[in-house]
Parts: C-alpha cells; sequence; structure tokens
C-alpha cells in the first residue's frame, strides 16, 4: 500500500501548487488581456459541453469550449504555463466551429477568444523543436490555400496514374498523407473545375443589385462547378455580377491558426478588389464568415463597411430572388448546416426555404446537423482520427434518415462528407445548394452526375 | 504516463491505458463545477466504462488511501462535483452514456449514469414516451447527476423531482461492493440513495420511469408590473385546485439579462415580473383547466397575457427560463446560485426582503423560481476580483438562506448541499440530527472516502479508521465481470 495524504480533506484543502511558469506573469496577462476579458463572460455553467463535437468524442473537459476557455484563462492568470504541451494540446484540438457559441445562454464570443490566444502563441510558448517544426509545415503549407492545392493536386494526379491506393497501403507514409491522398480521390473531376473568367456578367432583366462574386480559392480550384452555377443563380435573380479579377484568399485558415497579420493583409487585398458593388457574396460559408467578420478582426471604418456587405449566397438568392425554379428535382435529401453557416453567421433558414421551393424535393431533418462535419479547416488533416470520429456520428445520421442526396455550403464539408461516404461505400450524392438549385433552374449540366462527388458507384475499395 | 506519475500503482493499474489523465490541463479543468467558489484540483481523472471498470477503480482508492469523487456533467450549483481535495480520484462518467435497455411497452430505461437527460428524452421519443424530470441544465446535466442532486425542475409541480422517477440502481459503495437497488426491495435504499450527492457510493447505472409525452401543451406568459401580482395569480391558480405542468417567474433584472442573450424569448422588458404557466394532458383535460387560469392571471391585471399551443412558440417562451442562468453572466464575472424554498403562500414578502438584503449588501440580485412549490433561486452577480464583493455575496447568501427557513421553509430545493451549504445545515439540523444522518451515511461508506466533506460535516469516521459497517443492512450482489 503506498502511503499517501490523510483521505478526508475539507474544502479548504488548497491540493497541490499551481505549476510554475517561465514568463513574468504580467507578460502573459498582458498578452492576453483581450481573450482574457472575454473569458469573464462564461459562468461555467456547462451548457455548451453537449454540442461541442471534441468533447464528445473523448469526454474530457479539457476538450470542450468551459475546459478551453479556463486553460486560456489559467494561462492569463499566471496557473499555467503558458508553454505547457497539455494546454496548448487541447486548444490545437478545437475545430473552430462555434457550435458552443450558439449553446451559449452568456453570450460568450469563444471564436474571438480562440483566434487572440493562437495569435499570441509564438510570444507565449516556445515549445520543443520537433513540436516548432511541426507547426511550421503544418502552417506554412497545409494552413495555405495554395500549400493544400498543391497537395491536393498531388493526390489528383496519383489517382490518374493509379498509384494513389497504392501509396496510400504504404506503411511509411505519415497519416496526414495517407488522409490528404483519400480526401484527393474524393474531389471531383478536373471536367468540372473550369473556374470562372473574371468580368462584369450582365443581369437577367433589369439590375436590381451589383453583385460582387468572391469565388474562393479552395472553392473556385475543386468546386468551380458551383461557383458557375452560382453566377448563374445570381443573373437569374436579376443582379448584375462582377468577379473582380484581383480578388483573393480571404485569409480563413491562417486565422483559424493564429496567423492574424497574414489574414488582414489577405483582406485589405478583397476590400480593395469589391469596391464599388453592392454586396459581396460566398459560395464558401467559412470565407463568408470570415469576411464577414472582418470589420471585427480589422476594427476599421473601410473593414466594417466590408462586412457589412458580405451575404452568403443563400442569403442573397433568398432576399432578392428566388430564382424560378420550373423543372422538378425528385430527390430526398438533407441540408448539411455548415459550422460556419449555422454557428458563426446564424444562418439555418435561408437555405431550407430554397430547397423547399424545388418542385418534387423531399427536405428532410436529421439529428445532430448542427454538429461539425469534422472537415473544420484543416483539423481533418491535423487530427485524421477525431476528425473521423466526428465525421462518423454526422454519417449515421445521414445514412439513417433515409435521404438521397446531402445538400451542403462549404467545399471542406463537401469534400470531407463525401469522403466518408466513400469509405461507406454508400449512394448517397452531395452537392453544393448552388448546383441543386440551378438543376432546378434548368441549367442542368452543371449539376455534377455520379461517380463526380463521389467514386462510390465504382466500386473502389475505400 | 510520459510524465512521472504522482498516481499510486493500484490506481494507475485500474483501468486500460490512456483513460486516467493527470496532465497539468485536466487537472486544472477538473478544479471544480458550475459553483465556482471552492476550486480543489484532483489528483487523476478517470473515464471509467462499466460498473466492473468503477468497482476496479473505487477498491484501487480503498488500497491506496485515496478518496474519490464522481462526476457527471459538472453542472452542479453547490460544488458538489468539486474535488474533495488535492488528494482526491474524480471518477468522471462521461464515457458511460450508453442505454442499456429500453422497453416501451413497460416504459423503463436502464441507463449508464453519465447519459445526458434530454438525449434519454430524445431517444424515447420515437415511442411517445419521456423523461419527466427536466432541470434547467438538462440539455447537458446527467442522469447520474440528477439522480445524485434529486434535481428538479420546471415540470416537477405536476410530475415530481427525479426520485418519483427512479425504480431502481446500481451503486459502487463506498467499500467497493456493486450493490443493486430496487424500489420494490422493502426497505426504500434506493430512494435513500437518491439526493446523496455522490457520498453513498458510485452510480453506475439507473433504471428510470418514462412516462408518455402529453398530447396537449398550452404554454402562457403573463407580464405584469409588480413582483407581488404575479405572485398572488400564482396562489389563486393553486388553490382553484388546478395542477399545471409549471409555474415559474422571473423577475425584472433576469427579464433584461435574458433578452440580451441569444436566449431572447420576447419577454416584455418594462415589466416588472412574467409569469409562465404551462398546462400539459389531454387535449379536453387543457380546454378545461385553461379558464381558471386564465381568470387567475386576468385578476392580477396583467400588462400582457400571451398563450399559444404551437410548439415553435412555445419552445421560445420557455427559451428565456432556461437560459436565465447563464445570462446572468452576462452582468458579472461571477454568479453565485441560491436554491431556498418557502411556503408558496409567503412568496412575495420573502421576494420582498431579499431584495433588500441585495439592496444592503451592495449585490446585483435577480430571482429567476419554480413559483407553483416556493421554490427561490435568488442569482447573485458580482465581480470576485473587486475586493469584498466575494465576501458580500456570501454573506447575501448566507442571509437570505436563514431567512428561507426563518419563513417556514429549508435551505435547498434541489441545487443540493455539496461544499456550498454544509455551514447552513444547523439552520435546520441539530447536533444530534447531523450525527443521526452522518450514521447512514456511514453505512454505504464507513471510511468517509466517498465525496468527503460534502452534504455533511466529516464525522466520527474521518481520521479514527473506519466505524464497523453494519453487516447485511445491503443487498450486494457481485456481478459476473470479465
Ligand atoms: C444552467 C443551470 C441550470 C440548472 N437548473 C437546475 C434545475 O432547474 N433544477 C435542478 O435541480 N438543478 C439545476 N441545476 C443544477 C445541476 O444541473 C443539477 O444538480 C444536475 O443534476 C447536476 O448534474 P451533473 O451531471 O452536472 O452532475 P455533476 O455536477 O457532475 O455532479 C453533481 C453531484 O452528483 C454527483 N454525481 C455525479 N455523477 C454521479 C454518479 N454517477 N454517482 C454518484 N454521484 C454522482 C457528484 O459527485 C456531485 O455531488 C442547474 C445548473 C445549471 C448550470
Ligand atoms: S468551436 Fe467547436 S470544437 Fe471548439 S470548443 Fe467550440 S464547439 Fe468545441
Ligand atoms: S455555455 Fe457559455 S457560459 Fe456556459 S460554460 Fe459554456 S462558454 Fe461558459
Amino acid at each position: 500500500m503506498i502511503p499517501t495524504d490523510e483521505p478526508c480533506l475539507s474544502a479548504a484543502d488548497p491540493g497541490s501548487p499551481p505549476p510554475p511558469t517561465d514568463l513574468p506573469q504580467d507578460a502573459a496577462l498582458e498578452m492576453l488581456r483581450s481573450p482574457y476579458e472575454r473569458s469573464l463572460d462564461c459562468v461555467h455553467c456547462g451548457l455548451c459541453l453537449p454540442p461541442c463535437p471534441t468533447y464528445r468524442v473523448s469526454g474530457h473537459e479539457s476538450d470542450s469550449p468551459r475546459g478551453r476557455i479556463l486553460l486560456i484563462r489559467a494561462m492569463a492568470e499566471g496557473r499555467l504555463s503558458p508553454d505547457d504541451a497539455s494546454g496548448w494540446e487541447a486548444l490545437d484540438g478545437c475545430l473552430d466551429c462555434r457550435a458552443c457559441e450558439s449553446a451559449c445562454p452568456s453570450g460568450v464570443t469563444y471564436g474571438r477568444i480562440l483566434e487572440e490566444t493562437r495569435r499570441e502563441r509564438p510570444r507565449l510558448a516556445r515549445g520543443s523543436l520537433r513540436e516548432r517544426s511541426l507547426r511550421f509545415l503544418l502552417d506554412r503549407f497545409i494552413a495555405s490555400p495554395r500549400g493544400r492545392k498543391a497537395a491536393l493536386e498531388a493526390a489528383v494526379l496519383l489517382r490518374a496514374l493509379g498509384l494513389d491506393r497504392l501509396l496510400s497501403r504504404l506503411p511509411v507514409l505519415p497519416g496526414l498523407l495517407r488522409h490528404a491522398l483519400s480526401l484527393g480521390r474524393s474531389l471531383p473531376p478536373r471536367s468540372s473545375r473550369r473556374p470562372i473568367p473574371p468580368g462584369l456578367y450582365p443581369a437577367e432583366g433589369p439590375p436590381k443589385a451589383r453583385i460582387g462574386l468572391f469565388t474562393g480559392c479552395l472553392m473556385e480550384d475543386f468546386f468551380g462547378n458551383a461557383n458557375r452555377a452560382a453566377l448563374s443563380l445570381l443573373r437569374r435573380c436579376g443582379l448584375e455580377v462582377l468577379v473582380p479579377s484581383d480578388q483573393g484568399c480571404c485569409g480563413a485558415l491562417h486565422l483559424h491558426q493564429g496567423f492574424e497579420e497574414a489574414c488582414v493583409r489577405l483582406l485589405e487585398r478583397n476590400f480593395a478588389a469589391f469596391e464599388g458593388v453592392d454586396f459581396i457574396v460566398s459560395t464558401a460559408a467559412g470565407c463568408g464568415s470570415t469576411l464577414r467578420e472582418a470589420g471585427a478582426i480589422r476594427g476599421n471604418d473601410r473593414a466594417c463597411a466590408f462586412s457589412s456587405r458580405v451575404l452568403d449566397l443563400s442569403v442573397c438568392l433568398d432576399r432578392f430572388g428566388p430564382p424560378p425554379r420550373p423543372r422538378a428535382v425528385p430527390l430526398r435529401v438533407v441540408w448539411d448546416d455548415p459550422c460556419h453557416l449555422r454557428h458563426a453567421q446564424g444562418i439555418t433558414e435561408e437555405p431550407r426555404r430554397l430547397l423547399r421551393g424545388i418542385p418534387g424535393l423531399r427536405l428532410l431533418e436529421v439529428e445532430a446537423s448542427e454538429s461539425c462535419c469534422g472537415s473544420a479547416g484543416i483539423y481533418n488533416l491535423r487530427r485524421p482520427e477525431t476528425a473521423d470520429a466526428i465525421l462518423e456520428r454526422r454519417l449515421e445520421a445521414l445514412l439513417g434518415s433515409g435521404a438521397e442526396a446531402v445538400v451542403t455550403g462549404n467545399p471542406g464539408c463537401q469534400l470531407q462528407i463525401a469522403n466518408g461516404l466513400r469509405a461507406r461505400r454508400s449512394p448517397l450524392e452531395v452537392f453544393h445548394l448552388a448546383e441543386i438549385l440551378e438543376r432546378a433552374a434548368g441549367g442542368g449540366e452543371t449539376a455534377p452526375k455520379a461517380p463526380a462527388l463521389n467514386g462510390s458507384r465504382s466500386s473502389r475499395p475505400a | 504516463m510520459p510524465r512521472e506519475s504522482r498516481l499510486p500503482v493500484p490506481i494507475r493499474n485500474a483501468l486500460p491505458e490512456g483513460r486516467i489523465l493527470e496532465d497539468p490541463a485536466t487537472r486544472l479543468v477538473y478544479e471544480y463545477d458550475a459553483w465556482s467558489i471552492v476550486r480543489n484540483p484532483p489528483l487523476a481523472v478517470a473515464f471509467p466504462e462499466s460498473t466492473a471498470e468503477v468497482r476496479n477503480l473505487v477498491r484501487a482508492c480503498i488500497e491506496s488511501g485515496v478518496a474519490w469523487t464522481a462526476r457527471g456533467a459538472g453542472t452542479c450549483l453547490s460544488g458538489g462535483a468539486t474535488p474533495s481535495g488535492g488528494t482526491c480520484l474524480l471518477i468522471e462518467t462521461s464515457r458511460m452514456d450508453r442505454i442499456l435497455s429500453l422497453d416501451p411497452e413497460d416504459r423503463i430505461a436502464v441507463v449508464q449514469p453519465g447519459r445526458i437527460n434530454l438525449e434519454l428524452s430524445r431517444a424515447a421519443a420515437p415511442f411517445g414516451l419521456h423523461f419527466a424530470p427536466d432541470p434547467s441544465s438538462q440539455s447537458a446535466s446527467t442522469l447520474g447527476g440528477n439522480l445524485a442532486e434529486n434535481a428538479g425542475g420546471p415540470h416537477c409541480f405536476k410530475y415530481g423531482m427525479t426520485t418519483d422517477h427512479v425504480l431502481g440502481l446500481t451503486l459502487v459503495d463506498g467499500e467497493g461492493e456493486v450493490c443493486r437497488l430496487h424500489r420494490d426491495d422493502g426497505l426504500d435504499l434506493c430512494g435513500l440513495v437518491v439526493g446523496s450527492e455522490g457520498t453513498f457510493g458510485v452510480l453506475t447505472e439507473c433504471e428510470l420511469r418514462l412516462i408518455p409525452t402529453p398530447t396537449a401543451v398550452r404554454t402562457f406568459l403573463a407580464s405584469f408590473s409588480s413582483m407581488e401580482a404575479a405572485c398572488r395569480a400564482v396562489a389563486k391558480i393553486v388553490s382553484s385546485g388546478t395542477v399545471p405542468a409549471a409555474l415559474e417567474i422571473l423577475d425584472r433584472l433576469s427579464i433584461e439579462a435574458v433578452e440580451a442573450s441569444v436566449f431572447a424569448a420576447g419577454y416584455p422588458k418594462g415589466a416588472d415580473a412574467v409569469l409562465l404557466v404551462e398546462l400539459d394532458g389531454e387535449e379536453d383535460e387543457v380546454e378545461a383547466e385553461r379558464i381558471p387560469v386564465l381568470r387567475a392571471v386576468q385578476s392580477e391585471a396583467p400588462l400582457e397575457v400571451e398563450e399559444t399551443s404551437d410548439p415553435e412558440q412555445r419552445a421560445r417562451l420557455w427559451r428565456g427560463r432556461k437560459g436565465a442562468f447563464g445570462a446572468m453572466g452576462r452582468l458579472k464575472p461571477d454568479l453565485f446560485v441560491l436554491d431556498g424554498v418557502v411556503p408558496p403562500s409567503k412568496l412575495a414578502a420573502v421576494l420582498a426582503e431579499i431584495t433588500a438584503i441585495g439592496r444592503e449588501q451592495d449585490i446585483l440580485l435577480s430571482n429567476v423560481f419554480h413559483a407553483g412549490d416556493g421554490n427561490l433561486h435568488p442569482n447573485l452577480s458580482f465581480d470576485g476580483r473587486n475586493p469584498g464583493e466575494r465576501e458580500r455575496a456570501m454573506e447575501a447568501g448566507r442571509r437570505i438562506l436563514k431567512l428561507c427557513v426563518d419563513a417556514g421553509g429549508s435551505i435547498s430545493g434541489e441545487h443540493g448541499i455539496g461544499f456550498e451549504k454544509i455551514e447552513h445545515l444547523s439552520y435546520l439540523f441539530s447536533p444530534t440530527d447531523l450525527e443521526i444522518l452522518g450514521e447512514v451515511r456511514r453505512c454505504f461508506d464507513p471510511a468517509e472516502r466517498c465525496n468527503p466533506g460534502k452534504v455533511l460535516p466529516l464525522g466520527r469516521a474521518c481520521g479514527e479508521g473506519s466505524s464497523a459497517r453494519r453487516p447485511g443492512i445491503l443487498p450486494s450482489r457481485e456481478r459476473e465481470d470479465p
């Protein structure tokens, strides 16, 4: 038997002293001032635990919003070393899906708390050499849309050469690459990826407003079809559409990784590119949410003016349309709420309303439609196991619903869900909202046919 | 274990690799529950998945001389799930959330304790059934936590507290024995365990009664220009013989806080009090009850009355009530929720005095409460970083509880005693009473290692070895474990 302390303890037992920190306490507090102040809104009630996908997987409080907020607060208060690996492990595990914000009765701005903390990370924590180099690679290559595009392009190329399955079986390949290869297999074929030429596209009928179409990098590169459908739908709604040539990445991935400066630089470029349009429309929920938060991030008038003009495609079509839907689409579908629409932007009704108006289409609701699919920016590349476990819950609900197709509004989610369905050999198809609406509008050919979005019909092993 | 482990070997070996955590982040986030006054980092946190694993853990703790505290979702408002001290193992049930069986015919569900309350009702919904106790935390709190606290909720006025819906349970007691208790087993030991706040043992299975979901539900919202009028309306409803499913009141400050939060329900902002009344049952029953309710409400000159049976509108009206606690977080960084009970007839008078206490102690004080059974929830919002504010809040809390007892009520309706109210027990119980209660508790946990320091002051067993357990009291039956 091991000698331990008296088992009977009083409430006043102080427990063990807080672990020491290297930084002078005030320094950490100074750096974390803003997230710390925000964290004070949290009353530790726990209502945000059940909706948090990472908490649901592990059951660990440190993987929950309440736990993460407490860790950040403890770092600021000097009760947890800003260099503590277990603390960052918990914070890095966050999907940034913001489901916790929707559940929080106290209005805690969790997303900003996390982003502001990640921003200070390089100054707060050195981390081990291994950690730092890994982070460097992740941040510079995967977190950058260009790096990710290159990785996915490589995967597509390998697929074309028939080498992908062979490679992904190699035991030496790190999990991350293996996962990228698997995602690559779920990408639409090259034929459906023609980008939209920049320019001004006239409205059908007298123009109601001028829209700037934000095409996004991943969206444009891999889901060009959906963007073209969106363009057509906007024009059908009587909107003039400008596709500026000098627009660029929104900076969402950088922001989520804590590179706020890089994000701001990218945002500035878009402020200029979209000068002069009435509204800026995004077809990707993730980009749209960052563009809409530009005001809060940048804090100046120009940024606020820009942000207030950003609309998600569904909101714009609902407000100025709806687009004509003469053609029936006889499908049972589920609208899969992207987190950055539902939780970050509070949009749930518009896409459903648009879908319900399609003749022949039956919109089903599934439980857990508010829960993240595990894609979450580059999360599925950083933590494939957790992402898979999260996806699993979502797929179960989808597969049990009797739906024939899933409709969503974010490229990351589209890829993640298609990939999961393919692995399960499910015949369910995944579409972008614009594709389904355009099909109903009579634009037909843009809606990709199987196996475009999932290769499940070709009985390729997962 | 990557770091040097502080854990005694038997505990380390009690669960499979990776299910006992002792890293700094884990120990930090489990320091306290939703009551923030006392914080103790646990020795480590264990995540068992079955009765057998809990038993192994408890036995390892006994062998190592370590105390333990069970925890569900940590929404407890009296520190019950806060580790008993720095050498206490926290047993977290979040990974024990399976429904073991659900029998729609007999209307019985057997669940693991980590199952979330609302997620049991969700699973029962396809059969037209639900679990009646509905604490406002029901979207997060676990059934194990509900049983341990004997949680109540708005609808308990009509349907009874948690204990009225428990048919049986499995408990790993303070000596590491697996006990199966059932309501029908002669002495109602099961009833004794419900509400014991984790001091009798760790619950590992709960056998619960499900009830049919009412076919008709009608919700009323009435706003008043004075709290007295709202309380009188409640008295009239109750004395008319109607048994509403729920009778809830929010005061002015709560209304304002809720309306400024994501749970904004459209409560009229200028009102001094809003009263929520819900009727449920068969269509004709509800139709018959609605007349006396409306008559009672109308007689108190309400500012506005809204009545709806539309599910979405009803959800909206309830949203504010259910989110009221969290919404208080917007007012100040710290929140201290009290849980006094007074005879319903004295509600208005006691509330006036409570307001006066808040003013005297200069503490922001709001009230949200179950008016039907006189269960008050004064919320004290404060900023613990300001010198003296925490102390003033505690003093206000102490005086309010004393007030409730003096009015013929009690210090806890449903949030439990935990750490929070131990010192207030003397308002209700004599030293002899407490000693007898301690004896009862030691039948289950002779050495007082199971959540020590909660509910009852530490008793004789502490320090002087264990007082002998009375043999044969508990029907204990070991399971054939793998
Ligand atoms: C916003 C909010 C609203 C609330 N509204 C209400 C309300 O309307 N009515 C009400 O009654 N309460 C309410 N509460 C209090 C709290 O939610 C309840 O007490 C609830 O039952 C606690 O459940 P939990 O899973 O969070 O348990 P925890 O907080 O984790 O634990 C509570 C107690 O139960 C013990 N325990 C937990 N699991 C076990 C187990 N398996 N075996 C033995 N002991 C165990 C713990 O040791 C502790 O003493 C509210 C709390 C919040 C934050
Ligand atoms: S953003 Fe998502 S993953 Fe992160 S804490 Fe909130 S709910 Fe959990
Ligand atoms: S719901 Fe909001 S207030 Fe409650 S614990 Fe979560 S973040 Fe904190």
